[in-house]
């Protein structure tokens, strides 16, 4: 047991050592300062050229949403009907079939808006051609779209007042260039080193020691798990994400990817307090959301650790923790520490299956989730605090009875809107969808689809609740991972929670924009005694109090009726 | 998109032909003929070998995940009491407490290679009385194949610790 704390400890402090210095390189990254990297300048110079950019040319907040949202929808198209196709495409050594147009509809959604919910299975869903040139395409370019719109955000609070936010095609290349494809390229290695495929050959047969004929699927996983993570995507090669022995071959890989899917949403806050001048800023909110990720982590080790009641009554003393879903090389604690990252920094990876965790562990993950804002993922982690954050302001504003200000802007009834609505965005679409679902399960059971509705819960009573919960969230938080018993690739699954991806992510996207795109114009207010510092503990402990009163009261009836009441029943 | 796409994944394809295995994954071999992947668990269900845990793909490793049955649930629970009592019957006198919860829980990928080194122990006078071979002899061969980690848990990989029974006994 000692060796698995041990293991978790020097995970988070590897993570942290990676993370700090990271950020701040970022920072000078993006505000074109000299770095280390330059010498990458002609490839980036070669992509503006070949596609007819001019990385000079400022932009305003409108004109930089337009961009992003442009090009997402041209990936949408063509990843749709790649997936169509896949089966006529080339690169299909095991012969998989095309996708029906509801699960291409909904694949292509999900990794556009870096989710990666996957209701197809690696192995035998998608050809190697559709793995790379749409997936692995998409995990790149999602995470990059996050990252670009977090450094227009940063720009809006850089100067005192301004326009001009830099060139959206100039972030979103030098995401790729200078971030993400070099980090990609050392995690890969270390990932084939340790055993994880990465030829292109198709699937391989033999015989077992006892004489069974055993299939067994590979292709070219490393590439692909490298970026799933430092992308904070999550969608795996396999079925199984880094729960397989391939895709997660020993302790050191899943240590490397448990680092991988954390530093850049801690390096992104970090970057902030340089590229904006106010360091203090920056390490104010890195403790919020860390004080906000050991709350949800210690509980969820707790629960995890001291194994399944049911279990226990059977005599057995599981003292190393709850085993079901899980792996023997991981170990019960990484698992947890696994499944609280996964969930806060909305990668959606897995390396133990969260539909066999403890009832408490799943509303842990299903809050990391709603939240959404502890680190949250790449670059729209900031984001979503952000929307929080201006919540605060004016809540703090009315109390002292003065005109909300942040950053030297003055915060009007404009912004304060936009960020209402972004907050109740994400209960809405959770609980609306949770409710239609349950509504279609109950009454509908025996509609005749791929999966009936009447079959597609994997567990009975609350934790089948959960299970359905459990998705709503995750596509709203564009997490990815699942309670996986949910029988989702169904025309209603597929087309519901695409809705839900596209709404949960480019409006929470767009919303903070704004806000910062507005705020930016205004005429700046130099500080005095009467200004509301944004960057002292008690500001920083009324940010937490919003996020908690928020999440308490939008979700806790939903986690009732699932989890809790779960937890509940098995304590008798 | 060629860089992302074509570039990248081929400089790491090249790079995995000199990792073991040569990016296909590490195979294992006994007289020439691959029987497994290093990695991958398969199914032994053989009283003359180790076990593996329990599978919700049945070591099919063309497929992989986890049972995703909730901690709740009944039918689950059944199931865990039923390899329970599977596991006393072929080993009497084993008592539940010594029983650790992998060798009665299925993994998250079904294809886990290991199992604790527990696991592996209490196995050890079933394989060895039907093997004739000393119990003892079978106890060191389970230390000599127990992966020992100062970071992360330890474990035995069943199919390793199989073979070197298998070569054991043609000795």
């Amino acid at each position: 047991m000692n060796s698995e704390i041990l293991g978790v400890i020097a995970t988070y402090v590897l993570t942290l050592v990676i993370a700090i210095p990271l950020g701040r390189y970022l920072a000078k990254v993006f505000a074109g300062e000299k770095t280390w990297t330059d010498f990458l300048k002609p490839i980036e110079n070669g992509i503006y050229k070949l596609s007819g950019i001019n990385p000079n040319q400022q932009m305003n907040w409108k004109q930089h949403m337009v961009a992003l949202l442009t090009i997402n929808s041209v990936w949408l198209v063509y990843g749709f009907f790649v997936l169509l196709y896949q089966d006529k495409l080339p690169l299909n050594p095991d012969g998989n079939p095309g996708m029906t147009p509801d699960l291409s509809f909904n694949t292509i959604i999900s990794f556009v808006v870096n989710c990666n919910l996957q209701h197809y299975s690696g192995e035998t869903g998608v050809s190697y051609f559709t793995q790379h040139f749409v997936l692995m395409f998409l995990h790149f370019t999602s995470a990059a779209t996050g990252i670009a719109a977090a450094v227009v955000f940063f720009k809006a609070f850089r100067d005192k007042t301004t326009t001009q936010l830099g060139n959206y095609w100039e972030f979103f290349v030098k995401s790729i260039t200078r971030l993400l494809l070099p980090l990609t390229v050392v995690v890969a290695l270390i990932l084939t080193f340790n055993g994880t495929p990465a030829s292109y050959a198709g699937k391989d047969q033999f015989i077992s020691l006892q004489g069974d004929t055993v299939n067994v699927s590979r292709g070219p996983a490393a590439q692909m798990i490298a970026i799933k993570h430092l992308g904070t995507n999550g969608g795996g090669w396999f079925g199984a994400n880094s729960a397989h022995p391939l895709e997660n071959p020993n302790y050191i890989t899943n240590m490397t990817e448990a680092i991988s899917q954390m530093i850049i949403p801690i390096a992104m806050i970090i970057a902030f307090g340089y590229f904006i001048r106010r360091k203090k800023l920056a390490w104010t909110i890195f403790g919020v959301m860390t004080i906000g990720m050991f709350m949800l982590l210690i509980p969820t080790i707790s629960s995890e650790l001291g194994g399944n009641p049911a279990i226990a009554k059977m005599g057995i003393t599981q003292t190393t923790g709850a085993m079901e879903g899980k792996e023997v090389r991981i170990g019960a604690l990484a698992t947890s520490y696994w499944s609280t990252i996964t969930t806060i920094v909305s990668t959606g990876s897995v390396n133990g299956m969260h539909d066999s965790t403890m009832p408490l562990t799943g509303a842990w993950q299903m809050l990391g989730m709603m939240i959404n804002s502890f680190f949250g993922g790449c670059g729209v982690g900031l984001l979503n605090y952000f929307v929080y954050l201006i919540v605060a302001v004016f809540i703090s504003g009315l109390m002292v009875g003065r005109t909300p200000e942040f950053l030297g802007h003055k915060v009007e009834a404009r912004e304060v809107k936009i960020a209402a609505i972004i907050t109740l965005l994400s209960p809405l679409l959770i609980m609306a969808g949770s409710a239609l679902a349950s509504y279609v399960f109950t009454n509908y059971g025996d509609a005749n689809w791929a999966v009936k509705p009447g079959n597609w819960l994997n567990n009975p009573g609350f934790h089948g609740f959960s299970e359905m919960l459990y998705e709503m969230t995750s596509s709203n938080a564009n997490n990815g991972s699942g309670f996986e018993g949910l029988g989702d690739n169904n025309i209603f699954w597929n087309v519901a929670t695409g809705f839900v991806l596209i709404l949960g992510r480019f409006l929470p996207i767009i919303g903070p924009i704004a806000i910062a795109g507005l705020l930016a114009q205004k005429k700046y207010i130099p500080e005095s005694a009467g200004t509301l510092k944004t960057d002292t503990k008690t500001f920083a402990l009324m940010t937490f109090a919003v996020i908690i009163v928020l999440n308490a009261l939008s979700y806790f009836p939903a986690l009732a009726l699932g989890p809790i009441a779960e937890y509940f029943t098995m304590l008798k | 998109m060629v860089l992302l796409c074509v570039i990248y994944p081929l400089t790491i394809a090249l790079a995995g032909k000199f990792s073991k295995g040569k990016g296909n994954g590490e195979t294992i071999s006994k007289n020439g003929k691959v029987v497994g992947y290093a990695l991958l668990g398969q199914s032994f269900t053989k009283p003359e070998y180790f076990w593996g845990r329990p599978s919700a793909v049945g070591y099919n490793a063309a497929g992989s995940a986890g049972s995703n049955k909730g901690p709740s649930n009944p039918d689950y629970l059944k199931e865990v009491s039923n390899r329970i009592n599977t596991l006393l019957k072929y080993h009497p006198g084993l008592s539940r407490a010594d029983i650790p919860a992998d060798m009665v829980t299925s993994s998250g990928s079904g294809l886990d290679p290991e199992i604790s080194v527990q696991g592996a122990l209490i196995q050890v006078k079933r394989v060895a009385q039907y093997r004739h071979l000393h119990e003892k002899a079978v106890v060191q061969l389970v230390e000599q194949n127990t992966r020992k980690a100062t970071l992360g848990p330890e474990g035995v990989n069943v199919l390793k610790l199989n073979l070197a029974l298998d070569q054991l006994q043609e000795k």
